[in-house]
């Protein structure tokens, strides 16, 4: 069978990173053995496999003048996508990814990224903690990769339809509704029902939503299923939630602040918040391809992308939050009031409060192996969706 | 090459006329069976195999996993039963429709009219598919061009934008004047005598049609079936864009598995589906004697 036997590989995986734990617990400076330690002159081009909105103009030309590597970005839709991408054509075709943290960790134990130097991004220094050297882009030691921003999945409302304002996730889940609800088409948001469920059910004693046992699972399936007839359109595109928002076929949804952005920007009433239960999130990585051709360019994109202008930048226009501490003033001097709109200086509990996507695994957290793995989360999902 | 050579060569040519015909037809043969039929081949081989889902690449050893999988699990039989549906219910939409106008266009309108038809059904192929997609998307959406029409004549809204009933209006019509043209030839080609004979004996209107009529055009709806239903089976754009929550079809999980599951294996197998049910098709439209008519 296809899905056992992916259950196999996965479980091949914690015991090659197991193994690979108490080996190199000891030398964990062999991470720079094998990473450059200068940044040569750029090849002239630089291809990227991005979320849409990573590659604006705004930032992208000026690194074009100023390095000479001209950037060709292809969005992705998924981090499912994304691997597949940096997976094709032996891995050469792309030389990095903003891979979330559900697609990173699949990255690095697939060997298809290279570790990174982070040395050679003096900007490094001023990131977050929580963000140097975090569990999904840091394996016992080694960098694989940069660390970019970070932000929660919200609740998006049409204002003029949608009232009162809604406080909780119930709202996506309400037959109040039918017909106008959108949800990404993507089996991570069987995180965004476990979250739900662990705050309405405790009963089901969910801790973690990427920790899901089967009946914990089939909790959380059984809420989508139930909510399958309210979905007007499950989006693939930030583009397409965007104008289904536009056209008053969807009036809530679950969204990224880019398409708040976007539709506000076109003058729709629109509002966006994280409900009463929290929120899911991502935190985004710059990861270089094993087989990268443009190896400088990646090394310039990833400073270039780094400093506090560029930061501050990307974040106003995706409405994220910035990696690097010192982006707060150019937020400010962009638009008045976005580095608090956007928790650049809030305090370290905001970001303990997002959970952050991961790939589900076997391997519970607790010593159990008892939780269901990201293959029967697809598998689930096409239940659901099909 | 000398002209002996040459007269030689001719001489031989010309006295076996298998090995010009051979020679001929090298060319177009040599590559409908390299390209064609080899991609095909390659197909079903590949539908066979199955994907290492640690690295992402491709096991070549032989399983018939994938087609237990599709088989088993019933979200894909429910995907490719409404894939199959639709391409049913558009095609004899499209017949529906197809019929009468290819009738008027050809039997009852003026030479100069018979001419803006022609042109007109043949317009909306100069425009390119995705466009004419996209404007269905606008005029089918919530706040669109029809609800707005529909409100203006007091008819209340339609909330049909993202659905299978979207996908089925608008497959039908991108696919229509594959319809009508083998129709409209095969009217054409019914002569005049034959509706004259029937009706003078005294087999008027409906009878007509039915008896004499009708048994003459069928290869032509056939033909024109044969496009309808293999265009709407093999689509996988217009679901995408128009279709919403539930309007998943085969060629959809055949993107997905290839670009966003990186399993080519199981979208081979998958993709086997609509070549059996077109080949099963053809087979009937054969015995109807679709192919006379093309």
């Amino acid at each position: 069978m296809r899905f056992a036997k992916i259950d196999w590989a996965l479980a091949g995986v914690l015991a090659a990173m197991a193994i690979g734990v108490t080996a190199c617990g000891s030398s964990s400076s062999t991470s720079s053995s094998s990473v450059p330690t200068s940044i040569g002159s750029g090849e002239g081009q630089l291809n990227l496999v991005a979320w849409e909105g990573y590659a604006q103009p705004e930032w992208v030309k000026p690194f074009e003048a100023s390095t000479g590597c001209q950037v060709h970005a292809k969005y992705a839709g998924s981090s499912d996508e994304m691997v597949t991408l940096m997976r094709q054509g032996g891995g050469s075709t792309y030389d990095m990814v903003s891979a979330s943290g559900d697609a990173s960790l699949r990255l690095i134990s697939g060997g298809n990224v290279a570790a990174m130097n982070v040395a050679l991004v003096p900007e490094w220094k001023n990131f977050i903690p929580q963000l140097q050297s975090p569990s999904h882009n840091t394996v016992n030691g080694v960098h694989y990769g940069i660390s970019l921003q970070w932000g929660p999945n919200v609740l998006l409302y049409n204002s003029s339809k949608v009232k009162p304002a809604p406080t909780s996730w119930e709202s996506i889940y309400n037959p109040k509704y039918k017909g106008a609800v959108t949800v990404p088409a993507n089996p991570i948001q069987i995180a965004d029902a476990a979250l739900y469920l662990s705050k309405t059910q405790p009963s089901l004693g969910i801790t973690d939503p990427y920790e899901l046992t089967e009946s914990q699972l089939n909790a959380a399936v059984a809420l989508l299923k139930q909510q399958r007839p309210l979905v007007k359109k499950y989006w693939t595109a930030a583009a397409d939630e965007v104008e289904l928002f536009k056209n008053g076929d969807a009036v809530i949804g679950a969204a990224w602040p880019l398409q708040t952005n976007n539709l506000q920007a076109a003058k729709v009433a629109v509002n966006e918040l994280i409900p009463t239960q929290g929120a899911t999130g991502w935190a985004d990585t710059w990861m270089l391809s094993a087989h990268a051709k443009h190896p400088n360019c990646a090394y310039k994109w990833v400073n270039w992308v780094s400093t506090p202008k560029v930061q501050a930048e990307q974040a106003i226009s995706f409405g994220e939050t910035p990696a690097n501490t010192k982006a707060c003033p150019f937020m400010e001097q962009i638009k008045q009031g976005s580095c608090v709109k956007y928790h650049a200086n809030a305090p370290s509990a905001y970001f303990e409060s997002i959970k952050f996507w991961k790939t589900p695994v076997k391997d519970c957290g607790n010593g159990k192996t008892d939780c269901t793995d990201y293959s029967v989360w697809q598998k689930k999902w096409t239940e659901i969706t099909a | 090459m000398n002209a002996a050579a040459r007269t030689h060569a001719s001489a031989a040519l010309y006295r076996r006329p298998w090995l010009r015909a051979a020679l001929l037809l090298s060319a177009p043969s040599g590559w409908f069976v390299l390209i064609y039929l080899g991609a095909l081949f390659l197909l079903f081989l590949s539908a066979l195999w199955s994907v290492d889902a640690f690295s992402g690449k491709v096991v070549h050893s032989w399983t018939l996993a994938n087609f237990e999988t599709l088989i088993k699990v019933p979200a894909y039989r429910t995907i490719a039963l409404r894939t199959i549906g639709i391409a049913a219910a558009v095609t004899v939409t499209d017949i529906l429709l197809a019929v009468p106008f290819a009738f008027f266009a050809a039997r009852i309108a003026p030479k100069r009219l018979q001419a803006a038809l022609f042109v007109a059904v043949l317009i909306p192929l100069w425009s390119s598919y995705l466009v004419r997609v996209f404007a269905w998307r606008l005029i089918l959406a919530k706040d669109g061009i029809l609800n707005w029409f529909l409100g203006n004549i007091g008819l209340g809204s339609l909330n049909i934008g993202y659905s299978n009933w979207a996908m089925w209006i608008v497959f039908s019509y991108i696919w229509l004047p594959f319809m009508i043209l083998p129709v409209w030839a095969a009217i054409e080609r019914v002569p005049d005598s034959f509706l004259e004979a029937s009706a003078d004996l005294g087999a008027h209107g409906w009878r007509s049609f039915r008896l004499v009529l009708l048994p003459l055009i069928l290869p032509g709806i056939v033909a024109g079936s044969i496009f309808t239903f293999s265009l709407t089976l093999g689509d996988f754009i217009t679901p995408t864009l128009v279709g919403g929550a539930g309007s998943t079809f085969i060629g959809n999980v055949v993107y997905q598995e290839v670009g966003i599951s990186n399993n080519v294996p199981f979208a081979a197998a998958f993709a086997t589906v609509p070549l059996v049910v077109m080949g099963i098709y053809l087979l009937i439209a054969r015995r109807l004697g679709a192919f006379e008519a093309l």
